[in-house]
């Protein structure tokens, strides 16, 4: 298979890699780039594991194919900040945390978008992001307080 | 702080920053990937595998059944499943060959190079299935497990009865779908062999390979990777993927991983039991029990793993938390050609307990008694026998916490506005109902003495303490809630208390993370190994860490450990031949309401509101326990509505997440939980095991809100549109 040199900006500094040219963004993130925050729960599109940001919209990173990022922005779970994760522990949002990085992303992406406050909302925006553990009310409590937090910033 | 306050969940921020590195994470520099060649059939004899000549095999590691240094057998109650099949295999997917490369993608590609030819035998799929002479592939009659529960005399009282009430509940498989799927890393260190994985029980893993490969104990370490979700998944499967990835590092010489992807691990890893549950009850014109007769038949797959002791707390659970003078509950579980199936959270409890709580209901519809009022009529009092002769002494008022629940759901004013709402409305249907139910906390009978698992807690020369068990953090807050007793027990701040990784090198055996057994239990043994360790260095508190520092100066070179073992509480006695006896230390009680629309164009059925109230002892750490029942509610709810495991040749064919319909957000209500707290005299000041409780009551308070909503009785989960779309119109199976 023939490889490319794919360059992109991950959480904020450029990186470029050399990788197949059917490389998914999954398997770049996590092999090339050493983003193994990022998970494989179904490698189909269906459970939001592997929820990264292109520029500033939440994509599963398992079926995007890599090249598409050239010269885009990708924020992975990694670049989350102490103090969001501070406010998602004390709700209960992780548990075994395989889902959560995706649960993560998915909250930062609606942190950008304040209007969608009431819980049936956020409810199915926050339904391609499948959970197993939490039953997803500490979920949506999470996520509603990240974003009650960025009203009062 | 301390026990009963929500301090931040200790492996919560590298979680949620995705710094926690999962098996499957762990960079190893060069790694061999393995995967697996499995058995195409239910049961077959192996003839011949063919290697497509242009692959070039030279350069991958091929492992098979001789590669084996011991007994191909992976130990566990009976060591009937072998780890690579030597000639006859017994289902679909049972492992055949291993294949390994530095490559992934080369490791894909052979894995379709390679075929397995074999002469088909005679499988039985169905335990119902009549069984011929052929077919027979364990014991004399494919019964893996028998068990009879005797109480009084059944027979004379059903001569007397008012009324006997029949039924029949079926319930399907469940996958446990935990978001990281399956995965092992096997590696030589220091003259021994390593295993690191997503396990619940290391030592389990650890007995595996000393069986497979026999090798001592100390030639040998398991380690625990942090854990993706498990829910009973994770208890005996990984004995398989360790054997492998290890006998793929012993053959190639070098590190070697097996990671499942998702469709290869809801294909082959084990499930929960599908159950047949019939019952016969007799009952007086007061809707009082007066003898239950019940017969459980649970499928147990192609090899024995744990299906003895998961048919052995389906049988205790099966006649409910009522009280009745005469009971017999006889329970079987078959040999069929499937994939084995083992360990989901609940363990056998909530199949028998969807059968009794729909009988309760289609009690009360005969006499026609509000089912509210026929259970607070049967409901256990103080001093009042259980099925196996335990006198009931919890002290907890079970109608009262009933009451409650309905109150919180607003249960008699909801049923009334249904029934009129019903009525009138062209295809909506409203219902609400509700479960009464118990989960025995801890192993089942004698378990817990066989187990004596052990607990040490170690002071270290800079004053800090850690917690050594091998009992595994899988998402329920074990790190956290251990650390929180011990920080507790010892006076000290949770930051001074650290709960190690588990690895069998450093930990001793507190036996299986499983069994809602690491709160009550193990949390006991660490309030007394740290009493232990107090009285030792003779102080607790603010002067604890000053104290041990000087006991390792005046102590050099010497470890110092508090330790605990556990004792059978002197009050429990238990039969196993005769199941007559204690057959748990002690219970947590619930009751869940259901509050549910049905839909008659599309037949979706949606859980409007649901209430949980429920009795666990002493709350430990309320957001961590709230989280538990509520996603043990949202499987319960899947495992009640959407969640069908579609058998084909015994093994599942909707193998992905696209086909197999877990519960997202926006199918699910906000789950409403409530905690009543009477402190057991048993768990860490007075916690009882609360992990599997939420999954037994879901689909009972479901189906019967559903039953309340459509005026008919459904005795078959999953309820499907399809499958209520065939009952309603009259030519299914529902």
């Amino acid at each position: 298979m023939d490889n490319i040199e794919l360059t992109f900006t991950l959480n904020g500094k450029p990186v470029t890699r050399t990788v197949p040219v059917d490389a998914r963004l999954l398997d770049v993130l996590r092999y090339d780039c050493g983003c193994t925050g990022t998970k494989e729960g179904c490698g189909e599109g269906e459970c939001g594991a592997c929820t990264v940001l292109l520029d500033d919209l939440p994509v599963n990173a398992c079926l995007v194919p890599a090249f598409q990022v050239a010269g885009r922005l990708v924020e992975t779970v990694e670049s989350t900040d102490a103090s969001l994760a501070d406010v998602l522990n004390r709700t209960g949002t992780a548990q075994c945390g395989a889902c959560t990085p995706g649960i993560v992303m998915t909250t930062r992406w609606l942190m950008s978008h304040p209007e969608a406050l009431d819980d049936a909302s956020l409810r199915m925006l926050m339904s391609g992001n499948l959970c197993r553990c939490t039953g997803y009310d500490a979920v949506i409590a999470g996520a509603r307080q990240a974003l009650h937090r960025e009203e009062e910033d | 702080m301390g026990i009963g306050a929500n301090i931040p969940r200790i492996d919560g921020p590298q979680k949620i920053q995705g710094t926690t590195r999962y098996v499957d994470d762990i960079p190893t520099e060069g790694v061999t990937h393995g995967t697996t060649i499995r058995a195409p059939a239910a049961r077959g004899r192996i003839t011949r595998i063919r290697f497509d000549p242009d692959v070039p095999w030279d350069e991958y590691v091929i492992v098979d059944h001789k590669d084996i240094p011991g007994h191909n057998e992976v130990a566990l109650i009976e060591s009937d499943q072998p780890a690579l099949v030597a000639s006859e295999f017994r289902h679909r997917h049972e492992p055949v060959l291993l294949i390994g490369h530095r490559s992934m993608s080369a490791v894909r590609r052979a894995a379709r190079a390679v075929r397995v030819e074999f002469e088909p035998l005679p499988a039985i799929t169905d335990p119902r299935q009549p069984l011929t002479a052929d077919r027979v592939q364990y014991g004399a009659d494919n019964v893996f497990k028998r068990i009879d529960i005797h109480k009084g005399d059944p027979d004379s009282a059903f001569a007397d009865a008012a009324h006997v009430i029949e039924g029949q509940y079926e319930t399907g498989s469940q996958e446990h779908v935990y978001l990281e799927p399956q995965g092992m890393l096997a590696y030589h260190q220091d003259g021994q062999l390593v295993v690191v994985g997503s396990l619940q029980c290391p030592y389990f893993v650890l007995s595996a390979l000393k069986h497979l490969f026999g090798r001592r104990e100390d030639a040998l370490r398991v380690i625990q990777a942090p854990i993706g979700g498990a829910f009973g998944g994770k208890e005996d499967y990984p004995s398989v993927i360790a054997i492998h990835a290890a006998l793929l590092a012993e053959k190639s010489g070098g590190p070697a991983k097996i990671v499942y992807d998702r469709q290869e691990d809801m294909a082959v890893t084990t499930k929960r039991h599908p159950s047949w549950v019939r019952h016969r009850t007799a009952v007086d014109r007061d809707g009082r029990l007066l003898a239950m007769d019940i017969n459980v038949l649970l499928d147990g797959g192609a090899y024995v793993t744990l299906s003895p002791v998961v048919l052995s707390r389906a049988a205790i659970h099966a006649a409910g938390p009522y009280f009745c003078e005469h009971i017999h509950v006889h329970g079987e579980v078959h040999f069929t050609n499937s994939p084995p199936y083992g360990a989901f959270r609940g363990f056998g409890a909530p199949q028998t307990l969807f059968a009794v709580e729909r009988q309760m209901n289609a009690i009360a519809d005969r006499i026609g008694m509000d089912p509210a009022e026929a259970r607070r009529r049967n409901l256990l009092r103080d001093g009042q026998t259980m099925a196996t002769g335990q006198v009931y002494r919890d002290g907890v008022d079970l109608v009262g916490l009933m009451d409650h629940a309905l109150d919180h759901a607003s249960y008699v004013s909801r049923r009334a506005e249904y029934e009129k709402l019903n009525r009138k409305h062209p295809y909506v249907r409203r219902g609400i109902g509700f479960s009464t139910f118990f989960h025995g906390a801890g192993f089942t009978g004698g378990g817990e003495t066989r187990l004596a698992s052990e607990v040490w807690v170690e002071g270290h020369g800079d004053g800090t303490l850690e917690v050594l068990t091998a009992n595994t953090e899988m998402g329920q807050g074990a790190r956290t809630v251990l650390t929180q007793i011990a920080a507790d027990t010892l006076g000290v701040t949770e930051d001074q208390v650290t709960a190690a990784v588990p690895d069998t090198a450093r930990a001793p055996n507190s036996g299986p993370t499983v069994a809602s057994r690491t709160t009550m239990i193990v949390g006991k043994l660490v309030e007394q190994a740290c009493r232990d360790l107090a009285s030792t260095v003779g102080a607790d508190g603010a002067s604890l860490p000053a104290a041990v520092r000087a006991w390792h100066r005046s102590h050099p070179g010497r470890r110092l450990v508090g330790r605990a073992r556990y004792q059978t509480p002197k009050n429990i006695q238990w039969d196993e031949e005769t199941y007559r006896g204690d057959a748990y230390s002690c219970f947590a009680w619930a009751t869940h309401v259901a509050d549910v629309e049905v839909d008659l164009r599309t037949y979706v059925v949606r859980v409007r509101n649901y209430v949980a109230v429920q009795e666990v002892g002493k709350v430990v750490h309320p957001v961590l326990a709230t989280g538990q029942i509520q996603g043990g509610v949202a499987q319960g709810i899947g495992w009640a509505l959407t969640e069908e495991v579609v058998l084909e040749d015994g093994a599942m064919t909707n193998n992905q997440m696209t086909n197999y319909i877990i519960p997202t957000a926006a199918d699910l209500p906000n789950i409403r939980v409530f905690f009543e707290e009477q402190p057991a005299a048993f768990g860490p000041r007075g916690a009882k095991g609360i992990g599997e409780l939420p999954m037994d009551g879901p689909a009972p308070a479901v189906i019967n809100a559903v039953c309340h909503a459509l005026g008919t009785s459904i005795d078959q989960i999953p309820l499907t549109p399809e499958r209520l779309m065939a009952h309603l119109e009259g030519d299914g199976d529902g």
